[in-house]
């Protein structure tokens, strides 16, 4: 077994709580991020004896949503909103400068595991701006030093 | 940090106090008697109070809510649900989540509200995967009125079951269109439904469901406190009330501004927002959102209600008011606007699969100055395409800002195609 017994149990709370088992499919995916960070096959299969459809099925959930990951991630996500309300206030300058001090391009992650730098769609904080979602994090009203003292002070 | 608007009303008076999130300290300042009170009136009196009252929805299209809550079914046994819409993802829309993490108590109370009116035992308040600071604040809320017995068999004591379950989406904006939501609801990717049938008969699970924004439902516990005649004293007289106006762009105070419908939108802008940075002079402002077309800086004295809007060809949206001074080069505009209904579009419709996809090409050609002029009948023959033919109106939504920006700017395309390169070198970068 993949899934540990204690996020079993909070997948069987979570399938309480709907009609129809599989309504708590998408809890349960965000409760196996929460422990492995992404969905692997086992877990998958695991899944899919839960809620009693195909390992495809699961799969194809996954896939379909932004947050939700088939293969291990690095230790962090820090994401910084490229949307037009952010842009107009330097959000790409600020992504290319965090992009040339990790000497990375969006959408990769660095050598180290350490996180990988994205650019990602309107978050939510617009009149914020720039902003960057660091994992459940929102960080607001930056600029390149302290976006960067953020980054670098991640473990 | 936690956000409060620079403007408040009845909404968010009380956002800058940081016991308005807690049980006792929104009941402190009001909080619950809406919901007393309507548990003593009949569900059609409520029904009745909230169409005369005029609310309209805040999730972007604008429907009565009272008529919304008449549509659900009275002669049925099969379970009702709600489901409150919190994946708010609309570019320029940040209303609800501050309306989730500072006054969660007030979404709770106005669900319960609606919950008596349409006879519904269970609402699934969905909250977009990002929001997570948000959804903690909101299960904590949950959980605080679980306790008091607001929520389980017996609300308040009365003979009326309900319970609320927090739910979370996984970051896709098509989950904010309601059959979207409900299928995500369901365990399954988030693919719009056709409809017929609606919500109303076949909703969440298959069951009859209705689908309120979380703003609407807030606005719900004001309106039963102090009536609908009240209510109707703010705004105009077709859309009554106040919204939260955000504010985003190049503007000196961006941020949140509850205001009554019908503020004229260079008010919002010159006063609230305190005009633009440098006090640089307006090129456009997209009022609701970026599904909203966008107006020139000649109609910024249009009342934001719908009536008005719609004559300049745009609507209201979510409220999100997003600011661009002189220096912004449209076509790059177009290009970040284009993009991303090219990424979200969920793939079902050819129209909107494939047109996302060539206005999104054609407008990056026409920035990179290697468009034509023939570019631009072909962008408004695609966007002419798009619109009225598909599953949801995700395809109206990334049609009509293409649509608006040619309106309004369509010398801006021509300069970039006649000169070969952008000509706003001192604008946004892409
Ligand atoms: C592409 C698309 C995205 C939408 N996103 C949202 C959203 O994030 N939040 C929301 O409340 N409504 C959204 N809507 C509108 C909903 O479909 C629905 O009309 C609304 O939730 C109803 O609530 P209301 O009547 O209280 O406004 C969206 C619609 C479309 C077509
Ligand atoms: S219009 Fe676009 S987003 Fe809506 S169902 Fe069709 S393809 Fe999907
Ligand atoms: S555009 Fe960046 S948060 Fe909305």
């Amino acid at each position: 077994m993949v899934i540990s017994d204690e996020t079993r149990s909070k997948i069987d709370a979570e399938i309480g709580n709907f009609p129809q088992r599989r309504g708590a499919l998408l809890p349960a995916l965000h409760l196996v991020h929460k422990d492995h960070g992404y969905v692997s096959t086992d877990v998958a299969k695991e899944l899919a004896e839960i809620f009693e459809i195909n390992p495809i099925d699961v799969m194809e959930v996954v896939s379909f949503y932004n947050l939700f990951y088939d293969r291990p991630q690095p230790r962090h996500h820090a994401h910084v909103c490229t949307n037009l309300p952010c842009s107009l206030r330097g959000a790409r300058s600020l992504l290319r400068r965090l992009e040339s001090h990790f000497g990375v391009r969006a959408g990769e992650a660095t050598p180290d595991g350490k996180l990988v730098l994205g650019h990602e769609e309107c978050l939510g904080a617009c009149a914020y701006a720039p902003m960057m979602r660091v994992d459940d994090t929102y960080f607001e009203d930056l600029d390149f030093e302290k976006a960067k003292t953020i980054l670098d002070g991640l473990e | 940090m936690l956000k409060v608007p620079y403007v408040t009303g009845y909404l968010s008076e009380h956002f800058g106090d940081d016991g308005f999130g807690t049980l006792s300290g929104y009941e402190a300042r009001g909080g619950y008697r809406g919901l007393r009170q309507a548990l003593d009136t009949s569900p059609e009196d409520l029904i009745e109070l909230l169409k005369s009252s005029g609310l309209q929805g805040r999730g972007g299209a604008g429907f009565s809510a009272g008529m919304k809550w008449s549509f659900m079914p009275t002669d049925s046994d099969r379970p009702k649900y709600l489901v409150c819409n919190a994946d708010e993802s609309e570019p320029g829309s940040f209303k609800d989540r501050i309306l989730l993490e500072r006054a969660p108590h007030q979404i709770v109370e106005g669900i319960l509200i609606a919950a008596w009116a349409t006879g519904a035992e269970k609402t699934f308040i969905y909250i977009r995967g990002e929001y997570a600071f948000p959804a903690d604040q909101v299960d904590r809320a949950v959980a605080e009125a679980r306790e008091r017995g607001y929520l389980g068999a017996k609300v308040m004591g009365k003979d009326f079951a309900h319970e609320i379950v927090v739910t979370r989406g996984a970051g896709a904006y098509i989950c904010g269109e309601e059959t979207g939501l409900l299928e995500s609801l369901e365990g399954k990717k988030g693919l719009p439904r056709k409809k017929p049938p609606f919500p109303a008969q076949y909703g969440a699970f298959g069951m009859p469901t209705t689908v309120n924004n979380v703003e609407t439902f807030s606005h719900v516990p004001h309106i039963v406190c102090k009536g609908a005649d009240w209510f109707r004293g703010f705004g105009t007289e077709k859309s009554p009330g106040t919204t939260l106006f955000g504010v985003s762009g190049q503007v000196q105070r961006p941020g949140l501004f509850e205001l009554p419908l019908g503020t004229p939108l260079d008010e919002i802008i010159f006063e609230h927002a305190a005009g633009l940075l440098e006090d640089r002079p307006v090129k456009g402002v997209i009022p609701g959102g970026m599904s909203m077309p966008i107006l020139p800086a000649n109609q910024l004295d249009v009342p934001m209600a719908n009536e008005f809007l719609r004559e300049r060809k745009t609507m209201l949206g979510t409220g999100g008011i997003m600011v661009m001074d002189d220096t912004t080069c449209m076509v790059r505009v177009a290009c970040v606007i284009s993009y991303f209904f090219r990424d979200e579009s969920c793939g079902q419709c050819t129209q909107c699969r494939e047109g996302t996809g060539w206005m999104n090409s054609i407008v990056e050609r026409i920035e990179r100055g290697a468009g034509e002029q023939s570019d631009l009948d072909i962008l408004l023959d695609v966007a002419g395409k798009m619109e009225g033919q598909t599953i949801c109106a995700f395809s109206d939504a990334a049609a009509w800002p293409i649509q608006g920006l040619l309106r309004h700017f369509r010398e801006d395309f021509e300069a970039h195609i006649r000169g070969k390169k952008c000509p706003f070198p001192g604008s946004f970068e892409l």
